[in-house]
This record gives structure tokens, sequence and C-alpha cells, in this order.
């Protein structure tokens, strides 16, 4: 209660995020609070939006340490985050309108479960935070709140022996909070993880960016070699597993997602068996069962192998069904890629060279 | 057949629970549920191994081999001859 210590620090320059540096008061360290509000500016949606598209990925980040939103006392609560924006501002704007810190774990600009997961949102990098920013002389009270989802790395026993804070474990999507703080009670519901049609969705762009480029290449050649169906099938079968799967996966019969990716993948191969069967008409028969065999092992294959990539994207699937699917059907799903895309190779050479 | 989650690696020793009510705070899946005594495993199968029972188990009544379950990473790591898997990044932010 000595000093007024300015904070000098500004977060990135792209928001409402850090408004105007206050004032704090501090001790010997003078730990500097920044400011920051429930607002969610239109900059903050564009970055929200860039980081949906997986444009720049590891940059969607902001400064770690405390920071003070609305007019906090040494009782207001202290919520922790990642130093992701997508989880930091999922955070203020749920606390819009309450008096409160967020203390910022400096997670590499990575949301709060996978941070857990790698340990950076963990045990020991909240202790050296709640010691970096002097958490101490900010508030009076020992308890912190952090998402449910950090308890994968933060041990709530360990920090208070370690540091003297009871970490209280909150709901695992920041939209509870205010439910939540009216009791300090989770109900069942706000503990669940879920995996809504909306939440998948909202996947589908980031798991393009890595794939797509690839695709886009292959349909390409095969446009230019002069098979357009085929080209159009390498399309479809990217289409099936980016975006198909990921929004019907609850209602797509059968467990393991490689499964569920054949199934899809075949359905939406089909019609480019019916047209080779019944539209190629001016082909000869064998090269017409060939083409549709080649259809139908290399739409499935890729579709399953998108499906099986989702597993990382979901908020369920264990390390041990994933393993356990790998070696199922991976090796099953190489076989059929090799052989259809051999197939798919040699009956376009065919043509182009003529004869047939 | 088609079914490679129905067995995981969460174990639990009702033995050594001091039901202290962790485990069904932190599980994301409802795996635990409060009960009496000690803590009921009352859907081991929906468990995805994040291993915050685990990591919050006062006892260690609680087991669980936690890792990321995520085939691309573990595709990769195998690709690149790692023991450990890590998700996203290529390794440049670890």
């Amino acid at each position: 209660m000595r000093k007024k210590e300015i904070a000098k620090t500004s977060c990135c320059s792209s928001s409402g995020r850090t408004s105007k540096p206050i004032s704090i008061l501090s001790r010997n360290e003078h730990p500097v609070i920044k400011s920051t509000t429930g607002e969610i500016t239109p900059a903050n949606r564009l970055d929200h939006l860039m980081a949906r598209l997986g444009v720049k990925r590891e940059q969607h980040l902001i400064e770690s340490g405390i920071y003070a939103m609305g007019n906090p006392t040494k009782d207001s609560p202290v919520f922790v985050s990642a130093n992701y924006t997508l989880s930091f501002d999922a955070l203020r704007s749920a606390l819009h309108g309450n008096d409160c810190y967020i203390l910022v774990l400096d997670t590499k600009g990575i949301n709060v479960w996978c941070a857990a997961g790698k340990g950076t949102f963990g045990t020991d990098e909240l202790v050296r935070r709640i010691e970096a920013v002097g958490l101490n002389d900010v508030v009076t009270h020992h308890t912190l709140i952090v998402p449910q989802l950090g308890a994968t790395g933060v041990n709530a026993r360990e920090v208070r022996e370690r540091c003297g804070f009871k970490v209280e474990f909150g709901p695992v999507r920041a939209a509870d909070l205010p439910e939540y703080l009216k009791t300090h009670h989770a109900t069942e519901e706000m503990r669940r993880v879920r995996f809504t049609l909306s939440d998948r969705i909202v996947l589908i762009p980031v798991e393009m960016t890595n794939l797509l480029i690839p695709m886009l290449i292959t349909s390409v050649i095969l446009a230019l070699a002069g098979n357009y169906t085929a080209a159009a099938a390498i399309i479809t079968a990217a289409f099936t597993g980016l975006v198909l799967f990921p929004i019907l996966l609850p209602w797509i019969p059968s467990t393991d997602f490689s499964t569920k990716g054949i199934l899809i993948g075949g359905l939406t191969a089909l019609p480019f068996a019916l047209y080779s069967l019944y539209g190629m008409t001016d082909e000869k028969l064998w090269l017409r069962y060939g083409w549709i065999v080649a259809y139908m092992l290399v739409i499935p294959s890729i579709s399953a192998f998108l499906a099986l990539n989702f597993t990382g994207s979901t908020t369920f699937s264990s390390v041990t069904g994933v393993k356990r699917e790998i070696f199922t059907y991976m090796p099953k799903i190489a076989w059929m890629f090799g052989i259809g895309i051999i197939l798919i190779i040699v009956l376009t050479s065919l043509k182009l060279l003529g004869g047939i | 057949m088609f079914n490679s989650y129905v067995s995981n690696t969460l174990e639990y020793d009702p033995e050594l629970c001091i039901n202290c009510g962790m485990c069904s705070t932190v599980c994301p899946h409802r795996v635990f549920c409060p009960d009496g005594n000690v803590a009921k495993l009352v859907n081991k199968k929906a468990c995805m191994e994040c291993g915050a029972c685990q990591l919050n188990c006062p006892t260690k009544a609680i087991k669980v081999d936690s890792g990321v379950g995520c085939a691309s990473a573990m595709m990769l790591a195998a690709v690149k001859g790692q023991k450990e898997v890590t998700c996203g990044c290529d390794g440049s932010c670890s």
C-alpha cells in the first residue's frame, strides 16, 4: 500500500484487450497489473476468425501475467487462463461486468486443455506465475478459479503445498462461469465436455489448411491428364473426410473413426461407381469395372485416413483406442489407397496412350 | 470388432479412496461419481485417458496411461522416430 505503479506493458496491438494500463498497489517488486475489459472488439473477432482459419496458428497469443477487469479489490476473485486469444477472450467476455483478476499463464499460445496435456498449463507454470506477479500482494484471499480442463496439468494439492493458493476447478466452459459464481458449485452438465455440431463445424477450416493443397494439386494433375471425373473424385474424397465427416460424426454407424470414414467414403464414391458403369458407355466393359474398383478403393481410403486424423480434434478419443485404430486400420487403408491410385494411373495412362 | 475404444488403461482401487471427490470434479466425461464412502467408477469406457484424475488423486487410487489421443501426432512421431508424442506445433513450440 505504498506506491502506485503505472503499468508500461501493452499487449498485442490488435485489441480492446489492454486499453488503458491501470495503477496498482505494490510492495518492493512492483508487479505490473495489466488492464482488460469484457468487451470483444471487431479486431478481436478478426483475430478469432484468423485463428479458426489456421492463419498464423501460433501467433494468437497475449502477454502472460496478471490482468485486472473492472475495478477489482483485494478480495476480488482470480481466474486462471491460457495466453491463447480464444481462451482468454472466452473468459473475459463471460466475466463481462465482473470485477476480478485474470492470471494468464504462458502456454505458448495454446488453449487450456491442449496446454494442460502438454504440461505448459501446469502446476509448475502456475506456481511460477503466481510468484512472478506477486499474487500475494494483489489479493488477500488465497483462492484461484482454474478451468476444469486445466486439471490435466494442474495438481491442485501440489499448488497449495508449494505456494498456499487453493485451486478451485471451475466449469469446463467459460460461458457457464456467471451461473457457477452464484454458488461456486458446478452442475454435472457444466463439468461435462461436449462436442456439439457447432464445435465440430468450427474445426473444419483448420483441418482443411493442412491437407487441402496436396488434394488440389492431385486433382489438377488428373484434370490436366484429361480425366475430369477422377479429378472430381479426389475433391469429393477430401470434402467427405474434411467436411462431411466432422459434421455427421455422431450419426455415422460404428464406433471407430476409420470405419466411419470408410462407410461415408463408400457412400460418396457410389455416384462415381455408378457413373463408370452407366455413364462411360463408349468404354470397354472391363475398363469401366476398373474405374469402379479404383473409385471404391481411393475415396473411402482417403476419407478414412482423414477421419482417423480427426481423432486429435475430438474431445473424447483415448490414446489406447487411437493406437488400436492405427494398428488395425492403417495398413488396410494404405493398401486400399495404394492399389486404387496405381489403378487410376494405369487406367489414365492407357487412355492417354490411346488404343483402347 | 469395429470398436477400438471398449477398453483403456484406467485402473481404480477403491481400497485407497478417501472420498475427496476430486476425480468426479475434474473428469470431463463423468467417469467417476461420488457415492457413499468411496468414489464410484461408473463409466470406464468413456475415459479418454486425459490423466486429470490421476494427477489430482491424493492417494494414487487411480492409474491411467495418459497422453495425446491424436492419430496424426502418433503417426508423425512414429515416422520421425520420436518416443514422445506431442500434438501440433511441429516441435517448434514444445
